[in-house]
């Protein structure tokens, strides 16, 4: 029943938007139902016991004709998720409360749809309604970017929403074959996982499932819809894309493909590890080229996610642990970045680290703010980025030092291009643009010290995190394992 | 029986209302039949009666008639404002159209071929002449022309196909030429297989499946709106219910011989109309060729015959069916404000109609096939049926193709929300209102519970 007000009270909110409010009153509309769902959410984080169970179980049929139910619950890797979502949907829409957009109602409306569509993807234990979930989340965040987007958001998302339906339509075939294979008729995940599918099979499955989650994290070389699609996107389209819209992708990875397919995983698993970082690597060095500090996020975002998939793929607890802690900070981290960035966009028009500098003095806070989220983003021991990055690069060390190596680069490059991007927007000397510009006040400073707080709290004692997903990662991790043996 | 009565009657009344200048009364009277026509469809649910050993009122035939009566229903309503210039020949619309309804209701409930040759003829005989009944207006002629050129040879293969089976079988009726087939699998008589082939021509004709498409685009172009409204929605359904009756009934124990002959042929609709779409401007052509696409997947049900054939064909038509009225009646509307049929007319149609644009941005992604409308789960439905047989090369295309159709639908969505148009007030009248509403209800209510008309039949 929780799961149920959880998932439809964003949705519920969205109709209430979209038909009652007013113009000025969405926003305030969307964030009272943004902060009940939080409390929602924190009210099942209280009740949740962090053991492999799934709980909050709902179940029943929905088309019974094609064997479908509406079969959710939240487990330790769902209720991170599910946390992740809720945390951050309020976030975005405070920190858009300083634009005004045009149909303020059907822009927070659409927030709201989006993360009904996010909640159903993390909590589906159903595949159809994982698909469903799935595009539920892709519509809405398409009409945001493509309706109050920049420049050329017509074309860019129309590429964006091309890349995302095709590979979720391949991911429909698997799902569809899936089905077909299983003798019970119908679409439970426990069902799957039971499935005794030869390597052939499993290889076919891997790339139906995989390419879809490809392309919405986006791994290299899948990924060059997403620089343009979060540059033109209105930021909080791009915070929702990037704070939690990616992390579809990677969610999907670790509930659908490792354990349905592990042998098809464990046979493609060294192309897979050498994309993501690749992928890893390239983006950085794209990162450490760009003059729009806009786009330098949006590849470090690549980057970053390069290699939380790599960490999956080693199939290790330190791997999978990582990842989870990682997805959290990520999102907390990126949206804090762009969101500094649209401070300064929407005061001196330019994202151009070039034109920008000496900010630090005229705003004091705003670079303390930056910093802190700056720290987190390159991973400082005592900041969230940390404990999650050290893992994924210790899980990724052990599968292949040398891989371990390439992708511990990324650390360093990282604080290269995010310090040296700080230095010429934050410090130096005024010039004629920044010399006039205000501190943030207000919401901003709510948002900006909210995620700071939260990434030191997180950075400095992770471990309530760590247990909340330890169980089921180690379930899923024998299930995978049996699997495995059992095939062999 | 007292379906085609009732609307047959309405016809009549209509015509002779007509002559008598009550042009007020036409509308309601018609309504009215129509509704008639529809309790009848309801009472006669679940009780198959065989008329004279000429048709099967079945639920096959229920189901797809009440679908023809609702349609067309929607389609009249769409005639409020519809007639107010050019109030020459209303009463002969109307009858016509009531006819060729007559013929629709013939056609999905034929058991003898001579009934589906009589179905298809009313219907047709009425189409020539709704295609073309803007006497002046050039486009309108060409139409009817082309539209009666190409018809009447594409019955002549179907009348063809009938005498070849008849000469095979002795009978006209389905279940005889079944039963025959049954009995002679191994030994069929070797005038079947050109009366099949040349019968599915035929019916690919008029359902307007590739290669036989060439009369479509030309047709709906130049064809009233109105009637292409009812052209590619009714008469379509009606099309394949047809085709549908025949095929996984009649010829079922053949489907191996004709079932490669097919599936070249849904490639060819599916890659031709999707592709073709893609570049056009106008948006009644862009209909024309999404519209044979979607012959492409609602001819999936043929290729692979499950128990279920019947029900997705009928999901998939509500779907397209509703969908496109609601695009028909939005680009009257647009057209009587602007002038035009072209995508670009639709600029900017957020802002002079929501509720206009909101409907037709649903009915597009009910076209393309996103999850929570109709159209989904009419693709669902069909993919899986074609998935059971492992025909996985099938639907990788079809997949492909529904990628271009996303690109073209999301055209029409593009020039709806996030174009600069003129700042033109567009009203809608009421009526319109009721049809886009219940359309866009019924889109969405098919997508989020489709059990409701799932194995309805």
């Amino acid at each position: 029943m929780e799961l149920l007000i959880l998932i439809f009270l964003p949705l519920v909110g969205a109709i209430a938007t979209a038909l009652f409010a007013k113009q000025n009153t969405a926003k305030v509309a969307a964030l009272a139902f943004s902060l009940f769902s939080l409390a929602v959410a924190i009210g099942i984080l209280c009740k949740f016991t962090p053991d492999a169970s799934t709980q909050f179980v709902v179940n029943f049929p929905w088309i019974e004709q094609l064997g479908i139910n509406f079969h959710a619950g939240i487990d330790g890797i769902s209720m991170i998720t599910v946390l992740l979502t809720n945390v951050l949907t309020p976030l975005i829409i405070l920190a858009s409360f300083k634009h005004e957009y045009k149909n303020a109602n059907a822009f927070y409306a659409l927030v709201l749809f989006m993360q009904t569509g996010l909640l159903l993807v993390f909590t589906a234990l159903d595949a159809f309604l994982f698909y469903i979930g799935w595009e539920a989340a892709l519509i809405p965040i398409y009409f945001i970017c493509a309706t109050w987007g920049g420049k050329d958001r017509i074309k860019v998302n129309m590429k964006f929403f091309v890349y995302t339906i095709a590979g979720s339509l391949f991911m429909l075939l698997g799902i569809i074959y899936l089905y077909l294979q299983n003798p019970a008729n119908n679409f439970e995940l426990a069902e799957f996982y039971k499935l005794e599918l030869d390597a052939t099979q499993q290889g076919w499955i891997f790339w139906a499932f995989f390419i879809a989650f490809a392309i919405k994290m986006p791994i290299f070389p899948f990924h060059t819809w997403q620089p343009d699609t979060y540059t033109t996107a209105p930021t909080p389209g791009t915070m929702l894309l990037s704070g939690i819209m990616l992390k579809m992708g990677i969610y999907g990875v670790i509930r659908w493909l490792l354990p349905i397919v592990p042998q098809g995983v464990q046979d493609w698993t060294c192309l897979v590890m050498i994309l993501a970082i690749i992928g890893v690597v390239y983006a950085a060095i794209i990162a450490f080229m760009q003059k729009d500090a806009k786009r330098l996020v949006a590849y470090s975002s690549i980057s970053h996610v390069g290699l939380i998939a790599a960490g999956i793929f080693t199939l290790s607890h330190q791997g999978l642990q990582g990842s989870m802690i990682q997805m959290l900070s990520h999102g907390i981290n990126v949206i804090g970045l762009f969101f500094v960035l649209d401070i300064i966009n929407s005061r001196l028009a330019t994202n151009k680290v070039d034109e920008l500098g000496g900010l630090a003095k005229v705003a004091p806070q705003l670079a303390i703010t930056f910093l802190i989220i700056l720290l987190g983003t390159v991973a400082l021991p005592g900041t969230n980025g940390f404990i999650g990055e050290f893992l994924l690069l210790m899980s990724v060390y052990n599968y292949n030092a040398w891989l371990g190596a390439v992708a511990g680069l990324t650390i360093i490059f990282g604080a290269v291009y995010m310090f040296r991007s700080y230095q010429k927007i934050m410090l130096g000397e005024t010039n004629a643009l920044t010399s006039s510009f205000k501190d943030i006040n207000g919401t901003e400073k709510v948002v900006l010290y909210t995620i700071c707080a939260l990434i030191i709290v997180i950075g400095v004692y992770p471990k309530p995190l760590m247990q909340i997903s330890d169980a089921s990662v180690q379930h899923l991790l024998e299930q995978i394992n049996q699997k495995l043996t059992g095939i062999n | 029986m007292n379906i085609i009565i009732t609307i047959a009657v309405t016809a009549l009344v209509v015509l002779y209302t007509g002559l008598f200048k009550a042009k007020k009364a036409l509308l309601p009277i018609t309504l009215l039949g129509l509704l008639v026509a529809l309790g009848f469809t309801i009472c006669s649910w679940d009780q198959p009666t065989v008329h004279f050993g000429m048709m099967q009122i079945d639920n096959f035939a229920l189901a797809f008639g009440g679908l023809s009566i609702i349609g067309t229903l929607f389609i009249f309503l769409l005639t409020q404002r519809y007639f107010a210039e050019n109030s020459q020949n209303i009463a002969e619309y109307f009858t016509l159209i009531l006819f060729a309804l007559c013929g629709i209701i013939i056609m999905v409930s034929y058991k003898n071929l001579s009934m589906l040759f009589i179905g298809i003829e009313i219907m047709s005989v009425c189409l020539y002449i709704l295609a073309g009944i803007r006497k002046l207006n050039f486009a309108s002629n060409e139409a009817s022309l082309k539209y009666f050129l190409m018809g009447a040879f594409s019955t002549g293969f179907l009348l063809f196909g009938i005498a070849l089976i008849y000469g095979a079988t002795g009978s006209f009726d389905i279940d005889v030429i079944q039963n025959v087939l049954v009995n002679n699998v191994t030994n069929v008589s070797p005038l079947f297989y050109p009366g099949i082939i040349l019968m599915m021509v035929g019916l690919c004709f008029k359902v307007g499946a590739a290669p036989f498409h060439f009369w479509t685009p030309d047709v709906y172009e130049g064809a009233p709106s109105l009637i292409t409204a009812f052209m590619s929605t009714v008469v379509k359904t009606a099309g394949f219910a047809a085709f549908l009756r025949l095929f996984a009934g009649a010829f079922e124990p053949l489907h191996d011989f004709w079932m490669p002959a097919l599936m070249v042929i849904v490639i060819i609709t599916l890659c031709v109309g999707n592709i073709t779409a893609l570049y056009q401007k106008n948006f009644k052509r862009m209909l024309a060729y999404s519209s044979i696409s979607h012959a492409g997947y609602l001819l999936f049900s043929l290729i692979v015959l499950t128990a279920n054939s019947a029900s997705n064909v009928l999901v998939y038509a509500a779907a397209y069916t509703f969908a496109s009225i609601v695009a028909f009646a939005v680009l009257i509307n647009v057209k009587q404000k602007t002038g035009s049929d072209d995508i670009e007319s639709f600029n900017g149609l957020a802002k002079r109609n929501p509720l206009a644009a909101l409907a037709l941005t649903i009915a597009m992604l009910s076209l393309a096939g996103i999850p929570l409308t109709a159209g989904f789960i009419g693709k669902y439905v069909m993919f899986l049926n074609v998935m059971e047989n492992y025909q996985i090369i099938l639907v990788v295309i079809a997949i492909l193709n529904a990628l271009v159709g996303f690109y073209y639908y999301f055209r029409v969505i593009i020039a709806i929300y996030f174009k600069e148009g003129k700042e033109v007030e567009l009203d809608t009248p009421i009526q319109y209102k009721v049809v886009l509403v219940v359309s866009t209800i019924v889109i969405l209510v098919l997508g989020i519970y489709p059990s409701l008309i799932l194995n309805l039949i």
